[in-house]
């Protein structure tokens, strides 16, 4: 037991420090990619509704694609991709091969997943609104911008809220898969500290129980982002 | 497919068409003929993997859902919590603290060493199947909670004044029926554990996604094997999404 706690402690020879860093690392990604993802995500789920059937059909095959292949493979291709743009760019510009921050490259690729998953969520947020609010703001005579900013997001967030709840519980699990690539966040960290000194159990442990505990966090914001969504609408519960 | 013969979806086919030929002649494609064996092997452990933990996971997903949907509270809490804990944690987490984690701590216990188990406890598919198990089980126990309790209690009330056994009305009328209001949601989890099957590469599994990182280290084509690799996963996910579709169009319609 003090073993354990001496391993896990913040100062060395403790990888404590080297956890918690990792975990601000991956909490850095998750929220980066949740937000790029919630950018493309409400840009995309427009481009459904609204769109011309191009831009539907292209954002059928966008979404069709990320929710039927892996992260991991998707991830991979993305990281190689944006590497070669970058690399081109620059070449282009006359300097040498850049180096690539493992955070950005890490919201850059995570937050096209998201995307496609928030598109879907989003589209379906907006839809699920009454068709007479909207209706109301256009004989009001509001303009597009304003009935969105006034009626179509304020009305569509307390449908959207559960799934980008999950979606953003996806986004912080979905980091550690950027450990196989190399990019240092807590599940990398954690085999680190794992390997170095052979506990693996200890180190593997103590991260799933902080992993747990951003999750169960999230889950007590959420239900309280929701509950204000929600205010002056009946209550759902008791059904 | 009378939707794929509009004038815009033909150009847009055509368009695809042009880039699968672009990528077949241009791209580098001359290390798929030494590699195919090791695919086709590698797409068998894939499936293989998919098919084992998802029958397995559902099997421990029925009690763990019937526990929380009519469970007294010393087997709901449980039951709870596993779900909690696989559902907040990441999966890659689980499988390496599975696999380093248990794997470094058996071979202290002697016992564990001389056991008839030991020859498999050495490999790694044994963890795999371990760890993709209790993950589907873990997402399925909430779907399944969800279900049991959607069952009309009607149902149930008329097959107890018929005088079935209880175990009978389990079987004959309130699993199939909780299956069945699941069937939809199971259909997008099994997708998302296909998803989940890459991982396994991680602990020396050779299955499909391995294969294509093998390719990479050898000759260092890194976008050929990628797209080979995506397009595989696009057609056992849609092969999927039409199984369950077919299992869902027979029996009766759901009335809602």
């Amino acid at each position: 037991m003090e073993q354990t706690l001496e391993l896990l402690s913040l100062s060395p020879p403790g990888w404590g420090a080297n956890l918690l860093r990792g975990l601000a690392a991956s909490i850095q990604i998750a929220l980066g990619a949740f937000g790029f993802g919630l950018i493309i995500g409400f840009f995309g789920a427009m481009g459904k509704l609204y769109g011309s059937p191009w831009v539907r059909d292209l954002l059928e095959v966008y979404t069709t694609v990320v929710r039927a292949v892996p992260e991991l493979v998707l991830i991979l291709i993305l990281y190689y991709v944006g590497t070669d743009i970058l690399n081109n760019i620059a070449g282009a510009m006359g300097r040498g091969p850049v180096e690539i921050n493992g955070i950005a490259a890490g919201i850059w690729v995570l937050g096209i997943v998201q995307g496609a998953y928030s598109t879907e969520i989003l589209r379906g947020a907006i839809r699920a609104i009454p068709p007479g609010q909207t209706e109301a703001a256009r004989a009001y005579g509001m303009s597009r911008a304003l009935m969105a900013r006034r009626v179509t997001i304020p009305a569509m967030t307390a449908f959207a809220i559960p799934g980008l709840a999950n979606l953003w519980l996806i986004a912080t699990k979905d980091t550690a898969l950027l450990a196989v690539v190399g990019f240092s966040e807590l599940t990398l960290e954690t085999r680190q500290a794992a390997q170095t000194t052979r506990a693996y159990f200890t180190f593997f442990l103590a991260a799933g129980f902080l992993y747990l505990m951003v999750t169960l966090f999230s889950g007590v914001i959420f239900a309280r982002i929701e509950k204000w969504a929600r205010r002056g609408q009946p209550s759902h519960r008791g059904g | 497919m009378r939707a794929m013969l509009i004038p815009r979806r033909l150009i847009m086919l055509g368009l695809f068409a042009a880039f699968v030929v672009w990528c077949a002649v241009s791209m580098d494609w001359s290390w798929l003929p030494r590699y195919a064996p090791l695919a086709l092997d590698g797409l068998w452990v894939t499936i293989w993997l998919l098919v084992v933990t998802i029958i397995l996971g559902f099997m421990l997903a029925v009690p763990l859902g019937l526990a929380q949907a009519i469970g007294p509270w010393y087997l709901a809490a449980p039951a709870r919590a596993f779900c909690t804990v696989i559902r907040g944690t990441p999966l890659l987490l689980q499988i390496w603290l599975l696999y380093y984690g248990l794997g470094s701590l058996f071979p202290q216990f002697p016992w564990i060493r001389e056991s008839e188990l030991w020859p498999y406890l050495r490999q790694a598919w044994p963890y795999a199947v371990l760890s993709l198990t209790l993950s589907y089980a873990g997402y399925e126990g909430e779907v399944m909670r969800g279900a049991f309790a959607s069952v009309q209690k009607g149902q149930i009330e008329a097959a107890r004044a018929f005088g079935m056994p209880r175990h009978k009305i389990f079987f004959r009328i309130w699993l199939p029926q909780a299956i069945r209001s699941a069937l939809p949601t199971l259909g997008g989890e099994t997708i998302l554990q296909l998803k989940a099957t890459p991982l396994v590469a991680t602990i020396t599994i050779v299955e499909l996604y391995a294969v294509a990182g093998r390719v990479r280290q050898d000759t260092f084509i890194i976008y050929e094997p990628l797209l080979l690799l995506a397009a595989a996963y696009l057609v056992i996910a849609g092969i999927i999404t039409l199984g369950f579709r077919w299992i869902e169009g027979r029996g009766p319609r759901m009335s809602r």
